[in-house]
């Protein structure tokens, strides 16, 4: 990639769920950027032969599924409400194309939708459940962690459920209050044997949710709820991947590290514009994209040449995913660190719903945290 | 609503409502009145099909009509397959429900009443348990059942025999500190074999972990079960779990894992697939008494219902969860009342008679099968055995209980007493087949235990599919450690 293109990334066409209004031209979201990748991930083909089209967030990910069941006829996606479109439509008009059998509504039981989706996959399909929300996932916990992660390992091989992914609408959106809001990546983040993706836009939706899709592992896919609408790119209508455990050097700087994913992903680039008009310095922003397993090479790059990270996530600080990059940095990067780990982070509370605007990172919480630390490192 | 509560024709006239337990009370006109009428499920039983039951209303009062089907399919011939020749009518009460007026609810009318009546929580009577043999080895007089040839039930009588041998050596080796840790199937010998043999090879199996004898049936070999137990290079699991975790992928069984009941809506899911596939077999889930307790019991039987998953979730009702008995597990009569709450035809059958065993899994898989509905059957019997190697059961319950269900109630006992009658097996065989199979395990044990341990790579093999970096990483990272302090870990294990 040149460095053109990594500068050509800004490009407005979503905006953070808390600011909307904020939204400016100067934000990172990357529909060029998102261009450039969608050329170098589908088969290299040249820009101009690859046919896009404007997609929201949800869009992508309904373009997703259809690609899916169409491609692969042991596919089947159901949970919740899904025959009709779903609580957000990401479902929509998949039942009238694939028929009853393979999208489809459940009862109302997480832990029974994704022991029926392991077992579905255990028996060769392509199992793509729906949990409605995160926050209602956790009935599910134990199927998840005790079974899905541990499938194979415990049959040394003889039977995996790798053909499982499961999509649930995640992260602050407003006005969710306590159980329409969480983040809970970091819970599962602690069964290896689960991959754990958030994406950040509709054109990363598209490509990790088919990664997913394929995978062998079983995986969790956390959709940004607020960006279900809010977040636009043009991008390929046909079928791409891209790759789980890689995460994505947005703009790339030399004073400090900027760690984020998801929805968070936004509100950072907003930051670093300030960091840069109100400080004058230079952020690299990594889009971390797979929680589970990681990528700690491009984080420790890009560390070892900053010396400087703020870490910036939704779900609450203590035990939040950012301790464990935190911890992973300071052990692996001692030497390049010219300042502490930072986290910015959900306070240790329920996501309380009248308090939301005050409960979250914002760019202004950001950009104050990378303040101090050049005040004081 | 109106599929479970239908019947049969013939029996429609039997189902008139039964005010019970509580007299009518004398109230003033104006006052409500209630009654609780008797849940006509409980207060069913089909009898054992003797002439006697017959001419009584209570063997008519079938809890579904799969039981009418059966016993007529009996009646006619034994070919033909179960539940194809069910009649049924829509459940009516002529006394209280007023058919003029209805509710056009979801899922279908419900007609409305007068009358304030709740259903029982109890019946007056308990599902009675569907059994072949008597105690003595005899059929009892009028029971109708499939004849098992001779072949079958010689392989059944020595596959409850091995399961047994295998269970005390097992145990005797861990006595001995030679393994981890042993369960035993004792007392269930006959719901294991019985139902291995009902089915094919092509019927997949998600256990609990009290059904070993499922898999000798089909072929896992005494070798097979000892490398599990011992965690050597041959066995499939690569010893990553606890002895008893068997799985096999060739025998269409799925590795055990210790949590209670999460199987049963994994049944539904790979039942699903199999009908996706338009497989002619069927899954078979396990769970016992206390696994019914747990959420996913109701996940997965209310999903299979649902879905219409052809899955046949057996419950192994052994009386004890642990140290807990069922009198502390639930408050209603067992766990075959509960299939009908969930849309699922169910039967409770004597777990400690083989023959009634081997005919009940027969006729549930062709419904399973041929219907693509689930079937909850429940399966008395009674765990003989301590829970396992890391249980005293004498500290809980009477010795005496123990006893009686290890002799009188004795499954091989009973049906060795059947094959034997039929003069398919011999006191001198069955010396010889104790003393032969006594000696493949202490040989299968023997080369368990020499056999080496999985080289140290398979610890972090099979978490994924490929090995990410940081499990690379804190792989080498424990290769250094072993280096600096070699005395500290097993040499057994080939690092």
């Amino acid at each position: 990639m040149t460095k053109a293109m990594r500068l050509g990334v800004l490009l407005t066409r979503a905006c953070s769920q808390t600011s909307r209004s904020q939204c400016n031209s100067q934000q990172i979201i990357s529909r060029s950027f998102s261009k450039t990748i969608a050329i170098s991930s589908a088969q290299n083909q040249p820009r101009d032969e690859v046919a896009h089209e404007e997609m929201t967030l949800l869009g992508s990910i309904n373009n997703a599924l259809d690609l899916a069941l169409a491609r692969d006829q042991t596919a089947i996606v159901f949970g919740e409400d899904v025959a009709f479109g779903g609580v957000f439509r990401c479902t929509k008009g998949l039942r009238d194309k694939y028929g009853k059998d393979r999208v489809f509504n459940t009862p109302l039981t997480e832990q029974g939708i994704v022991g029926f989706g392991i077992g579905a996959a255990c028996a060769g399909s392509t199992a793509i459940a729906e949990i409605q929300f995160a926050d209602y996932i956790l009935p599910a916990f134990d199927q998840i962690v005790n079974e899905a992660a541990k499938y194979r390992y415990r049959s040394g091989g003889e039977y995996d459920c790798g053909g499982l992914t499961i999509r649930a609408p995640c992260g602050l959106v407003g006005h969710g209050g306590l159980y329409h809001s969480q983040s809970n990546e970091a819970f599962f983040s602690h069964a290896s044997g689960l991959k754990i993706v958030v994406p950040r836009g509709p054109y990363q939706a598209k490509g990790l949710l088919l990664s997913c899709i394929r995978d062998q592992n079983p995986c969790l896919f956390f959709e940004p709820k607020a960006l279900y609408r809010h977040a636009k790119d043009n991008i390929p209508v046909g079928y791409y991947e891209l790759p789980l455990s890689k995460a994505e050097v947005l703009q790339t700087g030399t004073d400090i590290t900027i760690i984020a994913w998801g929805g968070q992903v936004h509100v950072a680039a907003e930051s670093i514009n300030m960091v840069r008009e109100k400080l004058g310095k230079s952020c690299e922003l990594i889009d971390l994209q797979t929680i589970l397993p990681w990528d700690e090479e491009t984080v420790f790059r890009s560390v070892n040449k900053t010396g400087r990270v703020v870490i910036a996530h939704e779900a609450p600080k203590t035990s939040g995913f950012g301790a464990e990059i935190a911890s992973a940095i300071q052990e692996n990067c001692l030497y390049h660190l010219k300042a502490p780990v930072k986290r910015v982070a959900g306070y240790d509370i329920p996501v309380p719903h009248v308090f939301e605007k005050f409960y979250g990172p914002t760019k202004w919480k950001i950009l104050d945290e990378v303040e101090r630390i050049f005040e004081e490192y | 609503m109106a599929i479970w509560l239908s019947r049969s024709k013939k029996i429609a006239h039997l189902l008139k409502p039964k005010i019970a337990y509580f007299p009518q009370p004398k109230i003033a006109p104006s006052e409500f009145s209630y009654k609780i009428y008797e849940n006509h499920v409980n207060s069913s039983s089909f009898g054992t099909l003797s002439g006697e039951n017959i001419r009584s209303p209570h063997v008519f009062l079938d809890n579904s009509a799969t039981m009418s089907a059966l016993n007529r399919q009996w009646r006619r011939t034994e070919s033909t397959r179960a539940g194809e020749q069910v009649e049924t009518v829509p459940y009516s009460d002529d006394n209280y429900e007023d058919e003029n007026q209805a509710l056009d609810f979801p899922g279908g009318r419900v007609s409305f009443t007068h009358e304030m009546k709740f259903i029982s929580e109890a019946a007056d009577k308990r599902i009675p348990c569907y059994r072949v043999l008597s105690d003595d080895g005899y059929p009892i007089a009028g029971s109708r059942f499939e004849q098992v040839d001779k072949e079958t039930a010689v392989k059944m009588y020595k596959s409850m025999v091995t399961l047994q041998i295998m269970d005390n050596i097992f145990y005797e080796a861990q006595r001995q500190g030679r393994i981890s840790f042993y369960l035993t199937s004792t007392g269930e010998e006959a719901i294991n074999i019985a139902t291995a043999a009902a089915l094919t090879s092509d019927d997949v199996i998600l256990p609990q972990y009290r059904e070993p004898g499922i898999l000798l049936w089909r072929g896992f070999t005494l070798q097979e079960f000892a490398n599990q137990c011992f965690g050597n290079s041959a066995d499939y699991g690569k010893g990553k779990q606890m002895p008893i975790h068997y799985g096999s992928n060739k025998h269409n069984f799925f590795t055990i894992s210790s949590p209670i009941a999460t199987q049963l809506p994994q049944a539904a899911g790979v039942a699903y697939s199999l009908k996706m596939d338009k497989k002619e077999a069927c899954v078979v889930a396990f769970t016992g008494d206390g696994g019914t307790s747990e959420g996913d019991f109701h996940a997965g039987l209310n999903f299979a219902a649902v879905m219409d998953a052809p899955v046949l979730f057996i419950c192994r009702n052994n009386g004890w969860a642990i140290s807990t008995p069922i009198s502390e597990q639930f408050r209603s009569d067992g766990v075959v009342v509960k299939g009908q709450a969930y849309g699922i035809r169910s039967i409770r059958v004597d777990g400690n008679d083989a023959l009634a065993v081997y005919n009940t899994i027969r006729a549930a898989r062709e419904m399973v099968i041929h219907e693509q509905k689930p079937v909850l059957v429940e399966a008395l019997s009674y765990r003989v055995g301590h829970h396992s190697t890391s249980d005293d059961s004498t500290k809980y319950r009477p010795v005496d209980e123990i006893e009686h269900w290890k002799t009188a109630r004795n499954p091989l006992a009973r049906f060795r007493k059947w094959v034997h009658k039929n003069g398919w097996w011999t006191d001198d065989e069955e010396s010889e087949l104790r003393g032969s199979i006594r000696k493949q395990l202490l040989n299968a044990i023997q080369v368990a235990e020499k056999m080496e341990k999985p080289v140290l790579a398979e610890m972090f093999s099979d978490v994924y599919d490929d090995l990410p970096s940081n499990l690379h990483e804190q792989e080498k990272s424990l290769r250094e450690t072993i280096k600096r302090h070699r005395q500290d870990y097993p040499t057994d294990v080939p690092v």
